[in-house]
């Protein structure tokens, strides 16, 4: 599954490390580092993290049956490009 | 008759949008999701769909990531044509045509240019074709760097110490790779962040183990007998010996194609206005051609009207919205594109922050933490405004001077702050160098009059 990271919005607060460990890594303090082709055994936990960011950084598809509305990704990333 | 060819191109009309990367796919989106039903084309030189490219000097040097899987996740089904592979070679702007290398032609009623920036290679040809000599701009590039550092080469040499060449050092640290940067400037990050941060970039590098040289051009590149680089001889005589020299001097604007179609495009990107139109040479804004992402010179009511050229991520999705928005509305639904300019990195485990713009700036405070201890907000002012703010670990702080960028708050900065250090009080000069003098590709880079009538003029980095 494809994800991307919008990490001018990004915090770093971490909730997405959590909750996918081996998609998302904090690198140092502050930085995350992430895999943008998470495989298909994560799924479940990746639509946690995506539900999980409080600045709703996190786009991500193929997530349609398990969050997000269908036919528009996770449909959660806000379109400022911030 | 305007709004009747405005619902006609909504439901029939042809776009066609050169570029398939960041830029073009976000537009394509926003196109149908604001209800384009017409015929949407979309064409790349690259035989790749749209992916992503900053986690290719991140995640994917640092093994987390392979370099061929970065493909961005789509927002909505787009429907388009896909011409992947091939690259436009010419427009014609009375026919409407963009003409293609396999001798196609597509028509477009609205076109949309996404073709971004590349990387600028290293002059000397001969040298530049040494086996081991790489550059950093594509998943094929990226894909071929990491195998030449998993091979565990000797010395990496970086030449040029910007963004993505700290960001490459930094990784060759993290693999233990030994690395020399050489920078022709006084410190890394000089043309985007200034002297006085550069400085604290400069003490990053070493601290991590980097063999860092400034003040220095490379003046060769020396191959062995079978075309493998051995050498990099520097204008201080110095011989440094790597296998791999990363060339990261910046970008060129994929501009070529469009010479003689009477487009206002060259080396600096195409001009267009607020509303993403482009200009022609001649300088009237044209009504059928837009322009987005790494390509686009724009003007921003905040920065004094200047043209920017912002090679950040989030201008090319924010500009690729607004583009696609207004190629298929009226007039006067039409928005400008006056995104804050924001931008991130990450090296040596330090996440590295800006918004505005801070090669504006000729002053610099440090409003909270502290640049000794690598957590600190920097916040740069021009002419007693807050124009710019920068942050190394201090993310919380940005969105609170973006906001103080907007209002034009004033510089120096009064309110007192929760973490601000008494040696922190006054600000000082930013330190950023000449601006007419070339630097290592800036990622903004400021053209046109500024309010001051300082005239800011770029070349491009010769070295
Ligand atoms: C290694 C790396 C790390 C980065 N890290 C960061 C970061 O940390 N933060 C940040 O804000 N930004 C970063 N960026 C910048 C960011 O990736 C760019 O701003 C973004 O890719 C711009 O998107 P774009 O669509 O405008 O242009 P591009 O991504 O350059 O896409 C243009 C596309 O058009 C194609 N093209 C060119 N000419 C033609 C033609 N004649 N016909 C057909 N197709 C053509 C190109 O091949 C390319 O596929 C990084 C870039 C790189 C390379
Ligand atoms: S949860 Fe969101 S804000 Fe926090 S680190 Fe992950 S992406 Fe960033």
């Amino acid at each position: 599954m494809r994800l991307v990271v919008d990490l001018n919005k990004c915090q770093g607060y971490a909730q997405c490390a959590f909750l996918a460990p081996d998609v998302f890594a904090l690198h140092g303090e502050e930085s995350l580092v992430y895999n943008p082709n998470a495989p298909e055994e994560q799924r479940e936990r990746l639509a946690r993290a995506v539900a999980a960011c409080p600045v709703q950084a996190i786009l991500a598809d193929g997530l349609d049956d398990l969050a997000g509305e269908p036919g528009s990704g996770s449909g959660r990333e806000a379109s400022d490009g911030r | 008759m305007a709004a009747d060819y405005m619902d006609w191109l909504r439901r029939e009309g042809r776009i066609v949008i050169v570029g398939a990367s960041l830029a073009g796919l976000r537009a394509a989106e926003t196109l149908r999701a604001e209800g384009f039903a017409g015929e949407l084309t979309l064409i790349g030189d690259e035989p790749y769909e749209p992916y992503d490219r900053p986690p290719l000097s991140k995640s994917v040097l640092l093994g987390m990531a392979s370099p061929h899987r970065t493909e961005l996740p789509h927002r909505l089904d787009i429907d388009a044509k896909w011409r992947l592979g091939v690259p436009a070679t010419g427009l014609d702007l009375t026919a409407k045509r963009v003409k293609l290398a396999d001798g196609d032609e597509v028509q477009y009623d609205r076109l949309l240019i996404a073709t971004g920036v590349r990387a600028r290679p290293w002059p000397k040809e001969d040298e530049a074709r040494l086996t081991g000599v790489c550059v950093l701009r594509t998943r094929d590039d990226a894909a071929d760097l990491y195998q030449r550092l998993k091979a565990g080469p000797r010395r990496v040499f970086v030449i040029g110490a910007g963004f993505a060449g700290s960001e490459i050092a930094s990784a060759c640290r993290e693999m233990g790779i030994p690395v020399t940067v050489a920078e022709r400037a006084g410190a890394p990050l000089v043309g985007a962040l200034g002297g006085v941060i550069g400085a604290v970039a400069a003490d990053l590098q070493t601290e991590h183990g980097v063999d860092l040289r400034t003040h220095v051009t490379v003046t060769s590149l020396e191959g062995d007998s079978v075309g493998r680089v051995r050498a990099v001889h520097l204008s201080d005589e110095s011989v440094v010996e790597a296998d791999v020299v990363v060339v990261s001097l910046g970008s060129q604007r994929n501009t070529e194609w469009l010479t003689g179609s009477g487009l206002g495009a060259g080396p600096r990107g195409i001009a267009c206005d607020a509303g993403c139109r482009a200009f022609d040479f001649r300088g009237i804004v044209t009504d059928d051609v837009f322009v987005a992402g790494d390509v686009a010179r724009s003007p921003h009511a905040l920065f004094g009207y200047q043209f920017l050229s912002l090679e950040h991520w989030g201008n090319a999705v924010a500009q690729a919205e607004t583009a696609a928005h207004n190629m298929i509305c009226r007039g006067a639904d039409r928005r400008p594109h006056l995104w804050m300019p924001a931008f991130w990195s990450s090296m040596f485990g330090v996440n590295i922050k800006s918004v505005g713009v801070p090669p504006m700036g000729d002053q610099l405070m440090i409003t909270q933490g502290s640049p000794a201890e690598r957590r600190f907000v920097g916040v740069y002012g021009y002419q007693g405004r807050v124009i710019a703010a920068v942050s190394f670990d201090n993310t919380r702080w940005l969105e609170f001077y973006a906001r103080q960028i907007e209002r034009g708050a004033p510089f120096p900065v009064e309110y007192p702050t929760v973490d601000r250090r008494p040696e922190n009080r006054q600000p000082v000069a930013a330190d950023f160098p000449d601006p007419s003098l070339p630097t290592h590709g800036p990622t903004v880079t400021l053209s046109g009059y500024s309010p001051a009538d300082q005239q800011l003029v770029f070349h491009p980095a010769r070295h």
